[in-house]
């Protein structure tokens, strides 16, 4: 199964390292997983984790490649060490994955998420709301004269560090896309 | 060549030329146009069978019996839900199945039309992978890629849902070709590890084989590999119910099955021993017991082509990722080279210490003179049927652990059994299957008689075909296994586990078409016996056998494998479980 790069896999060499190294540990592990976009293929990752029981804490899914129908599935979970290799080693089964890298074990990552914020108030609050996010680097998208919409992108504790800051400045609502994530360097 | 042509006509076509010869199926509103194909047509042999997951289960048969992939046919809605619990059963066993059903037209779906079913999303869980077919000329290439996907890598059933508009409209048909797609497991094992198991091998004092279904499933040059490499190093060798065959039962090493109802001697080997080399095993849980008091002291190394098996149960040292003959191939290769090492000395002593736990002979049974215990029947029945073709099924329950561990198995591919579902019901109809691929050996289907009446109606079948299938029901009017562990785990509370109302079995036969044989005396279970093989028709043996033997050796759940109960077959009363108990 070339999704989990075998030739390598079955050694020590390798970031799919076979050999047991397990703990009790929770880890928090950024998979991204290259499938064919086939219909049902988002159901089958899916069903992969709520029928053996791994836990989703994100999910984005988008086709990157519109020529050979390849989307990319970027998935954060929290295990221990064992339940992560399960994951990934899973994940290689499915037939139409073709490419299964475990981010936090390959190495530094960029890891991105969006989230659209809604938030209403008067006076200072409002003020207090506008000059929090400029510091956040968050675009107003939509405004009323009683509230705004923010856009803010950045690594999911950044989004959640906002949405604490914004929550008693009148936050009502907020709409995130869950993590999209690369590999640094080349 | 390309051919413009039907779905229907490309379907038929499309098996023809995966060298399909059988399909096994059953008619249906949304598969008629795939019917009327097959009623055109002479090469491919339609099997009808009686219920859609005796179609499933008689693909089994067929496909383990033979090694090549299984065909079903169904149709939508309430067919395809019947393949289900065959489908699960293929999966877990890794047999390798093309399930075809209809669906109701593509403009129709997701309308809740007559006999329609999300077939796909009920099916996707419970095979390796699956399709819906949306275009004609997408259809053969499908096909070709489900048997492909169906037989490469662990085995696997595929399914693929044909819309009946689908298969009337006209397309293109691409015959088969190397399979272009990504899916191409790797078959080579790493020759690192591998130079690193030889080292094991090499300095091993205590080692043991445990071997698998995954043995079988490489093919047949896996068995033979696997006997040179057991012959050669002279280690012992066990294996899980779904391996059976893959090394002589009347080898020197052999071991016997391992396990829940193992041999004492096999357990014991995998508990004591230094190096574990497991091969196409999973480590089950029927075969594990305890996980945290598992081979406590050995090296353990894990040749399996699923990556996923490795570490799942068990830490394996030594990871093998490859197919079983591959690996067994360069296992041999690299330690003939470094001059065919091992430690003889120390593997003389593990010999010895092997005899001492058999000279225990764990399967002893109290035996009578009044009434057939099931161990007698198929002691009796082995002694009268090994030196035949023969090939055993059976359904699920004490029988399925008596058969493995009475009858003898000499080649791979001859025992069929659902093991990882445990499926009641599965016995029958994949002796159906067995029996349509071997139409002169022995099929015999060893029974319960609870487990029988789950797919009776497939005699049908057999009557049809004159399928001369025997079917061995060791019948004690019980749920055999579900009464041992309600007498041993829930204080002798025989809930709901009597089988009441039974019919007669002769009479049911005569009703079929078939030959009934009834014995209760062990007198006369020779006679018996030779009177179901010689009669050249389908069978049912209704063996009247002792109500409340229990199967021993017997790992209960929860314990470690050197914890086996023993117990000296006593069958009534309750098991003293401090006695009982083996240290």
């Amino acid at each position: 199964m070339s999704a989990l790069h075998i030739k390598k896999g079955a050694t020590k060499h390798s970031a799919y390292n076979l050999r047991p190294n397990f703990s009790d540990t929770q880890e928090r592990h950024t998979i991204t997983v290259l499938v064919e976009n086939e219909p049902g293929v988002l159901a089958r990752v899916i069903g992969l984790f709520a029928g053996r029981g791994y836990n989703i804490d994100s999910l984005t899914v988008a086709e990157v490649d519109h020529t050979g129908h390849l989307s990319r599935i970027t998935i954060v979970t929290t295990g221990t060490p064992q339940v992560i290799e399960q994951i990934k080693a899973q994940l290689g089964r499915i037939v139409p994955v073709h490419e299964v890298t475990d981010l936090t074990v390959a190495g530094p990552f960029v890891e991105r998420e969006l989230a659209i914020l809604k938030v209403v108030g008067d006076g200072e609050k409002r003020v207090e709301a506008l000059r929090l996010a400029d510091i956040f680097r968050a675009k107003v998208v939509d405004s009323t004269l009683h509230s705004f919409m923010f856009e803010l992108t950045g690594a999911p504790d950044k989004i959640d560090a906002f949405a604490d800051l914004m929550r008693p400045l009148g936050l009502t609502k907020i709409a995130r896309t869950g993590v999209a994530a690369l590999l640094r360097g080349e | 060549m390309t051919r413009e042509m039907t779905g229907a006509k490309m379907i038929v076509q499309a098996l023809r030329d995966q060298g399909v010869d059988t399909v096994f199926g059953y008619p249906g509103g949304a598969v008629l146009p795939i019917y009327d194909e097959i009623f055109l047509q002479n090469d491919i042999r339609h099997i009808l069978v009686r219920h859609e997951q005796g179609a499933v289960h008689a693909a089994e048969g067929y496909a383990r019996s033979t090694g090549k992939p299984g065909v079903v046919i169904v149709t939508s809605g309430p067919g395809a839900t019947n393949a289900v619990t065959g489908l699960t059963d293929a999966l877990l066993d890794s047999i390798p199945l093309v399930v075809l059903t209809g669906q109701v037209p593509t403009f129709m779906i997701g309308s809740d039309a007559f006999q329609e079913a999300d077939t796909v999303g009920i099916t996707r869980p419970c095979t390796k992978h699956n399709w819906l077919v949306k275009d004609t000329d997408k259809l053969s290439s499908t096909i070709h890629e489900g048997f492909h996907v169906a037989t490469s890598g662990r085995p696997g059933p595929v399914l693929i849902d044909v819309p009946k508009d689908v298969q009337f409209a006209t397309g293109t048909y691409q015959p088969p070709k190397p399979s272009a797609s990504h899916y191409q497991p790797i078959v080579k094992g790493d020759m690192e590890e591998i130079t690193e198991l030889v080292a094991a091998i090499e300095t091993a004092k205590r080692p043991v084989f445990y071997t698998g279904g995954g043995v079988i499933n490489s093919g047949p040059a896996a068995s033979q590999l696997l006997r040179e490499l057991v012959e050669a190093t002279g280690f012992p060798i066990t294996s899980t119910l779904m391996g059976l065959g893959a090394y002589p039962a009347s080898g020197k090493q052999w071991l016997g099955m391992l396990g829940m109802h193992g041999l004492y001697e096999a357990n014991m080997a995998m508990h004591g021993c230094d190096l574990m080399i497991n091969i196409g095993a999973r480590f089950d849980d029927r075969i594990t017991g305890r996980i945290d008091a598992f081979s406590p002291k050995s090296i353990k190394a894990h040749i399996d082509i699923d990556p996923s098996s490795i570490n799942k149960v068990i830490k394996t040292d030594i990871p093998i990722v490859g197919d079983v003959a591959h690996v067994l191939e360069d296992i041999l290769k690299v330690w003939k080279s470094r001059g065919r090492k091992v430690n003889h000395e120390a593997i003389a002593k593990w010999q010895g210490q092997v005899e001492e736990w058999r000279s225990v002979k764990c399967l002893t049974y109290a035996t009578s003179e009044t009434t057939i215990k099931p161990q007698y029947a198929l002691e009796r029945l082995e002694a009268l049927t090994k030196d035949r073709n023969r090939y055993i099924t059976t359904e699920v329950g004490q029988h399925q652990m008596w058969a493995a561990q009475f009858l003898g198995f000499e080649d791979p591919n001859r025992w069929m059994t659902s093991g990882g579902l445990g499926t009641m019901g599965y016995g029958t109809p994949a002796s159906i299957g067995v029996q349509i691929a071997h139409p002169d050996a022995l099929v015999i289907n060893v029974a319960g008689e609870a487990s029988w009446l789950m797919n009776m109606q497939e005699m049908g079948t057999a009557t049809q075909y004159n399928l001369p299938v025997k079917q061995f029901i060791l019948n004690n009017e019980r749920l055999g296994m579900v009464r041992q562990w309600q007498e041993l785990l829930h204080g002798e509370r025989y809930s709901q586990s009597w089988s009441e109302a039974l019919p007669d079995f002769v009479k049911l036969a005569e009703a079929f078409g078939a030959k009934g044989i009834l014995c209760t005396d062990p007198k006369d279970l020779d006679d018996a016996i030779m009177e179901m093989l010689d009669y050249d028709g389908p069978v049912i043996f209704d063996c009247l056998v002792e109500k409340h033997e229990n199967c021993f050796p017997m790992i209960p759940s929860g314990k470690a494998h050197n914890e086996m109960l023993l117990g000296q077959a006593e069958t009534q009363g309750v098991i003293q479980s401090s006695g009982a108990v083996l240290v």
